[in-house]
Formats: structure tokens, sequence, C-alpha cells
């Protein structure tokens, strides 16, 4: 092969491109693929096939390409299987061969090939089931070396890729003739149009075709076509875009390759996945032509006729000696086409007998091809015409064994398409996906008069639907010519006949998958792996299933096709998680302390979406226990400060707001006086522990009340539920305000002279009291409530003045001999308190195992009430919340180790409970536990074995009364 | 998928969190029997076809029914749920 010197659309002559395949140098010219580049240097052998390690070469022009992937340099490194045939070719371009070594000329592998007849159909199944212990030592190894195709970098892959989103009226995918007349007639009806097709180039076959609409050659119609659709302002023209899947609601998937084809993308998104929701769509995705499964037709050399053409009219590739094997009148005609257009054209072998007698080329009727001969390309082929064998020296074999309707996006919400004996391939329903109507090729109407005249006709359809008056729009005139096709699925001649190219399935594999019992057409794909390769057997599925239905002796409708999954083509991992990955995925959420806390060198834990401090690290420190310990004694004997911005906060309004929260908690805040807090405990509809919180009255009409970090979304979701669902009627209103106000817990015994020189007039506050304040004149709410067991407060601020309060409150507490305290010491403050989180409310504790029942009034009624009363959520078969301690002082507990009689062994039927929370307490100086534990508070003074299995700990603990510190709360209370 | 929300219109599904079947709108009376609560909270019909259930709107905090077709995957319409009871 070579490039003729004059022609190709596709091409700009002036502008060639230097690049390299398997570290040879060549030159391309702009407008070129690689798989046009590689065959304009007369590159035939481009890879090697997945199995047998075959020489494969360009068998199409399209996206469906089966044989040619390689591997191409993006972003320092090689990304495999790459199509050829859609790669665009640009300056400096890298590509190298897959599935083979050392070369692809020389391929170590291609031993397979002599092995062929032991590595049929299943053979890995067969093969390496014995003996057993063969399997992890040598059988996995050796496969995982030798399976899939090509190598995935080895690298994290941080190219940037995009997702987007669009919406249309009508969404046109393929722009061939049918998709543009479709177009034009919608646009010109003043609908929002979008046009999608794969190409870089609109126009679709119309590009390889010489065929003339309105007197004017078919690429010049489509150029008209698209200049006018350019223009329009509601047109959205979306080339080089492939759109891989329809779903419920109109929205459809789509590919674009948006920087793929440019050597110094810098930040431009390599690819960008689009989700479009359309009213309507046309699929007018044009047809593929299929192969002949004959003897030797995975030759390189052996090429689709319609890719052949393709080469020809758009990139200037002369094919050489061609011999046209085909079975359809339209493939006769495009023979006659390209030779009249110069190409030389030996033979056309059809195994029809009548071909009339004018040609430019030997008519070979009544014949099939059933050889073909040539180590890494092909020279010749060998044809069988009333039983003589006729060798015909030859460069390129052109297929033409019929088209395919390109009904995928169709058969994508689980449509089966019906069988259209006239065309011999399948075709679509009407109405397979809501609001798609499918038209043209697609359609299984191939002339160029009927591609046209259905995209019109499809158009004005859904311009029905969507309200809008179709414009009087002439036809353009084309060809109509018939198509009449003698089916032909398989030369019955001795020699493998290829089906699947990229997975090596030939006929006889088939054959073989049917003899074995496996003769659903599931079965046999799954047996055989046809169809599962990168093309998804877009040019092997309808041969497979023909040869199938052969040797069951079915039809080819009652086999029936495979399903016909997204996507249509491969879309990457990265283009498909665009924008959901990394910090994307889960965004900070950023207390207003947050520079401050960081600066002091705090790690950070995440708390749901939440960063906070971990810990404040001092000089000297051996590790994050003596920061802990330190802050944890500050709070004790001192003032300690800590950032509580992140727990949910929640403001209820409205002269039914006491009603309302009455309804959501167990116990009764209707009771609270303005100015108090309560504390207060939220079930589950089922009677289980949702949350708990505080709930402050700030005014008769209004509250504010507080979540766990945690659980606000949950919570809020849970009260706008309630107060939707059952009072409605009610005059409450809810509103997340977590966001609004930074709040800061100010903790120890200093923690009143602390506020003293802070607050402008400091109130008198009782224990559980609230009240406005105000902090250098900003209008500030102070909580005397204490998650740690000392005299406390939470001092809240609008957020803007969050930063500067910390810093303030901060300076002051460090003054006093405290600081601030982090998520370590702030959980150590609460476990020597026996106060819970959600480590001990997990979704199954109730009230009850708490300890809390009293706190579910026997006055009223609320959310989760009666199913708290069911049996089994009660009595001593119930996990209780306790406190545990080593009996030894110095061991080490862990949260997570199971709980067993001294003497019991340590399997799941003995197990008495688990830890939920462990610290060690600097307060006590040794570690304490908090555990649910079966009949738990019956238990108090017990000895039990606590088994940790993950760190093959064991300890002998003592249960006790979970609040270890200060058990009657005359520190936080006093 | 896109579910029309009273408050703001045809939204995206991912900004909805789903709860389940309508059944929760009707709550047993605080001193029904045990059978009762136990239906309501663990029985599910499973329809094939036409279904009605609970979704939250997180933008704009509005609860809705939405009735839809657990085959066709159609949605056919939404309320809010004072006019769903």
């Amino acid at each position: 092969m070579k490039r003729r010197a004059t022609g190709g659309s596709a091409l700009t002559r002036a502008r060639k491109l230097g690049f390299s395949f398997d570290g040879r140098n060549l030159q391309g010219l702009q407008g070129d693929t690689l798989a046009s580049a590689l065959l304009a240097n007369g590159v035939r052998l481009v890879g090697r096939s997945f199995k047998y390690h075959r020489p494969r070469g360009v068998l199409t022009a399209g996206s469906e390409e089966p044989n040619a992937l390689l591997e191409v340099l993006r972003d320092g490194v090689f990304h495999p299987n790459v199509r050829a045939t859609v790669q665009e070719l640009h300056m400096g371009l890298q590509a190298r061969a897959q599935n083979c070594w050392p070369s692809v000329r020389r391929d170590v592998m291609a031993v397979n090939d002599l092995l062929a007849p032991f590595l049929g159909a299943g053979f890995y199944y067969k093969t390496f089931m014995w003996p057993r212990a063969f399997w992890e030592g040598l059988y996995e190894p050796l496969i995982r070396r030798a399976a899939g195709l090509g190598r995935l970098p080895q690298t994290p892959q941080d190219a940037p890729h995009e997702r987007a989103f669009a919406f249309c009226d009508l969404l046109v995918i393929g722009a061939g003739p049918t998709g543009l007349m479709a177009a034009l007639t919608a646009a010109r009806a003043g609908a929002d149009v979008i046009v999608c097709d794969e190409d870089r180039q609109f126009g679709g076959r119309l590009l390889s075709d010489t065929g003339q609409i309105d007197g004017i050659a078919g690429a010049d119609w489509a150029a008209q076509v698209v200049t006018e659709l350019h223009a329009l302002p509601n047109v959205r023209l979306m080339a080089r875009t492939s759109v891989v899947g329809a779903y419920d609601g109109g929205v459809y998937g789509a590919l674009e390759r948006v920087a793929l084809h440019v050597t110094a993308p810098g930040h431009a998104p390599r690819e960008c996945f689009w989700r479009i929701t359309a009213q309507r769509t046309i699929l007018a995705a044009g047809a593929l032509e299929r192969p002949i499964a004959h003897p030797g037709n995975d030759r390189p050399g052996v090429m689709l006729l319609s890719a052949v053409a393709s080469y020809w009219h758009r990139w200037a590739i002369d094919p050489g000696r061609v011999v046209v094997f085909g079975n359809t009148d339209h493939a006769l005609a495009t023979a006659r086409a390209l030779a009249a257009d110069g190409m030389n054209i030996r033979a056309y072998v059809d195994p029809r007998t009548d071909l009339g007698t004018d040609a430019p080329f030997a008519l070979r009727a009544g014949a099939e091809v059933v050889a073909t001969h040539g180590r890494h390309g092909l020279g010749a082929v060998t044809l069988r015409q009333k039983g003589r064998d006729i060798r015909i020296e030859a460069d390129t074999l052109a297929l033409a064994g019929g088209w395919n309707p390109s009904l995928h996006l169709a058969c994508h919400m689980n449509g089966r398409p019906s069988w259209d004996t006239a065309i011999a391939a399948f075709v679509p329903r009407p109405g397979m996906v809501p609001g798609m109507d499918v038209a043209g090729a697609a359609a299984g109407r191939f002339s160029t008069h009927a591609a046209l005249h259905d995209g019109a006709r499809a158009a004005a359809e859904s311009l029905a639907e969507l309200g809008l008056t179709s414009p009087d729009l002439p036809l353009p005139l084309a060809e109509d010519a018939p198509y009449a096709i003698a089916p032909l699925w398989q030369v019955a001649a001795p020699g493998r006949a290829w089906l699947d190219f990229a997975n090596d399935v030939t006929t006889k594999d088939v054959a073989q998958a049917a003899r074995e019992g496996f003769a659903s057409v599931e079965h046999m794909k799954r047996y055989t792996t046809q169809g599962m390769a990168p093309d998804q057997g877009k040019s092997s599925n309808m041969g497979a299933l023909a040869v199938l239905a052969d040797a069951t002796g079915g039809t080819i409708p009652d086999t029936g096709t495979t399903t016909f999954r997204p996507p249509f083509v491969p879309v990457s991992i990265a283009a498909l998680g665009a924008g959901g990955h990394g910090k994307s995925f889960a965004p900070e959420r950023r207390i207003t302390s947050d520079a401050q806390v960081r600066a002091m060198g705090a790690p950070m834990l995440e708390a749901g979406l939440w960063y906070r401090p971990s810990h404040f690290p001092q000089a000297g420190d051996r590790d994050w226990r003596d920061a802990c310990n330190r802050e944890v004694l500050h709070v004790r004997h001192a003032v300690g400060v800590c950032d509580v911005s992140t727990l949910g906060k929640i403001d209820v309004q409205g002269p039914n707001a006491a009603r309302f929260l009455d309804f959501v908690y167990t116990n009764t805040m209707s009771s609270l006086r303005p100015g108090r807090v309560r504390y207060g405990l939220m079930l589950r509809e089922d009677g289980h522990v949702m949350d708990d919180g505080t709930c402050a009255r700030l005014g008769e009409q209004h509250f504010l009340i507080t979540t766990t970090t945690a659980a606000a979304g949950e919570v809020m979701r849970h009260l706008d539920f309630v107060q939707q669902a059952f009072c409605a009627d009610w005059r409450v209103r809810l509103g997340s305000v977590t966001e609004h106000w930074a709040q800061f817990a100010v903790a120890g015994p200093l923690a009143d002279d602390l506020l003293a020189r802070v607050l402008d007039v400091p109130p008198a506050l009782p224990f559980m009291g609230c009240a406005g304040v105000t902090v250098g004149g900003v209008a500030a709410r102070l909580f005397r409530i204490s998650f740690s067991g000392e005299r406390g407060y939470e001092l809240a601020v609008p957020a803007r003045f969050g930063a500067a309060l910390f810093r303030g409150l901060l300076a002051l507490a460090e003054g006093m001999g405290g600081g601030a305290y982090g998520l370590e010491a702030l959980n150590v403050l609460r476990i020597e308190k026996g106060f819970v989180t959600h480590a001990e409310i997990d979704g199954r504790v109730t009230a009850f195992d708490l300890g809390m029942a009293g706190m579910v009034s026997a006055k009223k009624d609320c959310i989760g009430k009666a199913a708290s009363q069911r049996p089994g959520l009660h009595g001593p078969e119930r996990l209780q919340l306790v406190g545990l301690r080593p009996v030894a002082h110095g061991t080490e507990i862990a949260a997570g180790a199971h709980l067993y009689a001294p003497d019991a062994p340590a399997t799941a039927p003995h197990g008495q409970g688990h830890t939920t929370s462990v610290a060690y307490s600097p307060t006590l100086e040794r570690w304490l536990g908090l555990a649910l534990l079966r009949d738990g508070r019956a238990r108090h003074g017990s000895m039990m074995r606590l088994d940790d299995g993950l760190r093959g700990r064991q300890a002998a603990v003592e249960i006790c009364n979970p609040v270890f510190f200060d058990p009657d709360g005359g520190r936080m209370r006093g | 998928m896109h579910l029309p929300c009273p408050c703001c219109g045809p939204r995206d599904l991912r900004e909805f969190t789903h709860k389940g079947a309508d059944d929760y709108l009707r709550r047993p009376a605080p001193d029904a029997p045990p059978e009762a609560w136990d239906d309501y909270l663990h029985t599910r019909a499973n329809p094939a076809g036409r279904t009605r259930d609970l979704w939250y709107h997180d933008p704009c905090g509005t609860w809705i029914a939405v009735t839809r077709d657990t085959v066709t995957h159609a949605v056919i319409g939404a309320t809010g749920l004072e006019d769903a009871q």
C-alpha cells in the first residue's frame, strides 16, 4: 500500500506530521488517522492477535476496529488498546504494537498458533483443571502473565478529564445523510438540536462514496448542510463524540475526544464525558459492514470493502491489487465505482451465479475465497469456482459480507431487535427506547435516498411530538439502488476461518461450543469469548450467531442475539470518573479555626466531610498520647478550648415548635423554660436510637437543637419528614444553621475566668442555661453545657468571627495554664464521663440499652416510642452500656475487642458483648473502656475476659458503671 | 433520571435521597396493636408496575411522593407530602 499523489478529502497535504511506530520514524499528513498513516507508509502488520499471536492488520476505518489496537504514548505513559482507526495523527505521536515480544514481526508467543489444536474453545476450563495442586503455583501465574490485551500503565493517571451536562429538544446520533437531513429539518423548525458524530468530520458514508446528492458530490452536500447548521444558534455540533449508552428518561452518555489528537494538550481535558438529556432522539448511526468467515481471512491485507473505499477517498491510500469478495449488489456497485476511480481491482468474487458480464474487472460468479497466502501480509488469494481453485496475486482482499444496522443504542434498555430476511440482518423494533426513533441505515434502510427520506420523516415525527411545525423542505435527489443480498456466513472449505479477530474465535470454536452443549447464544459467547474483546463483537456477533444457528440446526431469529449493553465504544475510567475522585468526590468542610489549628501543627482527622484537629503536638512529645494527656489535664485542671462547630445545628421556630420537638424527642421539650437547655434523645421509628444532642430554648417560640457531627444530615432529613408527613398543618419551621455559627467549647475550672475576659457582660448562667451575649459588640450565644464533665460553656458567634474568636480564646487559655484541645482529648474526656457518641449509638441500641429508658416519656407519643416497647428490646438479653477497666493497671485495651466469661472459649456463641470506645485516662491514670455487654447493668463488679482477636491480646477486666469520673456530676454543675 | 420537585422543577436524581414506599405516610395510632406497627415498619409490597415512594430533595428540603413505574422506569409524577396523604 502507498499514498496516491492526489486526492484524500481528509488530508491537508501541505502539513506533514512526523510520528513513530515501534521505534521507526515515519511521516504522515494532517488529517490522517494513525491507521491511515501506517497504511500510507506501507505498514500492514500492526499487531498480534490475542490467543494465537497471529499477525494482524487494519480491518476497518472506524470505531469498530477489532485488530489495529496499539499502545500510544499519552502524558508520558503508553496507553493500551488505542484503536488506530480512531486515533488522529499528531506531530510526534509515538505508537507501538502490543501483545507481541520481542517485536511484532518476530513474536515468540506465535508458537501458540502451532498449538492451536489444543487451544480451542474452552481450553482453559479443561486444561487447567488438574492436578489440583498446580492451580495456585503454576496455572494462575501463567494465565495472569498471558492474559489481557495490552499492558495498563502502572502509575496513577492524573491527566485532566471532564464531565459535562447538556439538554436539548432533539439529539441526533450520527451525521451521515440520515442524521444531517434530520438535523437540518429540525433545526429549520427552530428545535434545540445536538448532533453527535464519532468522526472528526461530519458526513458519514458520504465521505467515502462517489454518489451524488442533488447533482453534487455527497461529501459536498454534507459540507453545505454542516455550514448551515454551524450558523444556526439552536444547533450544537459535537464532532469526535461517541454516544455510548441510552438510559432512562432520555439520558444519553457520550464520550468526546477533546484533546487526544493534540501533541501538547496542556490543561485541556483529554476526554469529556457528557450526560445529554434529550426530549427526543434520532438514532442515525448508520450500519457496519461485516466480514465473511473464510479460511485465512485474518491475514494483514484483508479489509472490509467499506474501509478500502474510505482509505481510498478520504486518505488517498492505494490498496494495490485488490480482490473483492462480496455477496450484495451494493458490493459490486462499490467495486465498479472504485475501479472507475482508478483502483486496481483484479477480480470480484461472489457466490451468486448471476452477476452480469459487463465490468472493468474479472467477475467471478458462483465463487468463494477459500485461502489466503503471505507470511506477514497478503500476497495472493485462492478462490474456488465450479470446483476449480484459482490463485490470484493480490495485495488487498476486500470483504463485503453485507451490512449490520448499528442498532446497539436502541437495545440498551433491553429491547430485542427483530430479524429482517430481506437484508439478512437484525433491525430495531419501534419504541425500544422511549423517545428514540431509529432512522436510515441504522433501521435497515440502506440507499442514500432512503436515508434522506427517513431522516426527514423521523425529524418531522419528533417535531410533531415537540409541538413544532416541520419546515417545507424538499427531499434532495439521491440514488435508490436495491441492496440485494444472498447471505454468506461461512465458506465451506478446510482451514481456520475467523469470526472474532480480536479474541481469536473461529467458526470451528463456535461449532465446538454447540457440540459441547453451549448451544445458547449467551453460553456460546462466554465459552468461546466471542464478542468479549474491546470491540464487543461489532464485526463478529452476527457471523457467530449465524454459525451457531447452523451448528444447532436452528434459525437465526430463533437463536437470538446476546444482550447489547453500554458502552458502545470503550470508555476510559478517567473519563467516566472525571470530577468524581479525590477532593471532588469528598470535598473538604473546614472549620473556621482550620488555618490556625493547622499552623499549630495539629494532624487533621476526617469526620464525615469535616476536618478536625486530632491533637496539638509540642516539642518533647514522644507521641500523640503525650499531647492528648496534656490537653485532658488542661481541661481538668485549668481551661481548654475546642472548636465544636461541626456539630449539626437546627433552628426550630414557630408557635408549634415546642409541640413538634415533643414529638421528635423521647423526652419533653415543651416544659423547657426560655434560657434553658436540655439533653435530648431521638429515636428512629423502629425504636432504636437515632441521635442525641442538646435542645436550647432561645425564646418562647424559638429553639436551637444540636446533632452529632456525623448525623447532622440524617437528622435534618428526618425532622423535615416528620414535619411534612405528620404535622404539615402545625406552625413550625426548621432550618439548618450548622455553617452559620462557629462554636467553641470552653471547659475547665477556670472557664468562668476566661469568659469574664471575653464577654462584654458575662451573665451568671446556671448549669444547662443559655443566653444571648456580646463579644466585642458582636451578638453571640452562650450555652452552659459540658461534654467534658467540667464546668463548661459553648460560645457561638457568626461564622465570620470564628477565626478571630478562636485566636482570642486560645491566647487567654494559654495565659491561664490551659490551651486548645483536639478530638483525641475530647474523646478521652467524654469516656471518663461515660458520655456516648455514635461509637455506642451504632444503630442497634435502644434507650433501654443506654440506661436511658426513663427518658422516653410515658405522657406523650413520640417517633419510635411504640416500636421501642416491642418485646425483645428490653431485658437481660440486651447488650447494655457498661464501663470496664483492666484489672492490671498498665494493660492496654482496644475498641472492638469482645467480652467472654473468664473460662469461656473465644467463640461467637460465647460472646457476651464488645468494647465500643477505650481511652487511657491521664486523670485516673489507667485504661478505661465503654462496652455493650449482655445484661450489663446487672453485672457491675463482675470479672470478664476481653479478647482482642485482631491484635492477639487478652485482658482480665472488671465491669463497672460507665461514669468513671465525678459520678455525681458536681464538677460540671458546681 | 430526573424527578419533578414541586418546589424546584425537574432535578437530577443525584440531588435526592430515597426513603422507601409511601407506606411510611400511614403511621398507626400510638396505641395501635403491635401487628399494625410491625406492618407499618416492615411489610412492603414489591410491585412490578406502578408504585409510589418517598424522596427528599436535599437542596430545598422538600419531601415528595413520586409515582413511577418499576417496569418501564417511567416517572409519572410527584407531589409534596401535604397532597400525598
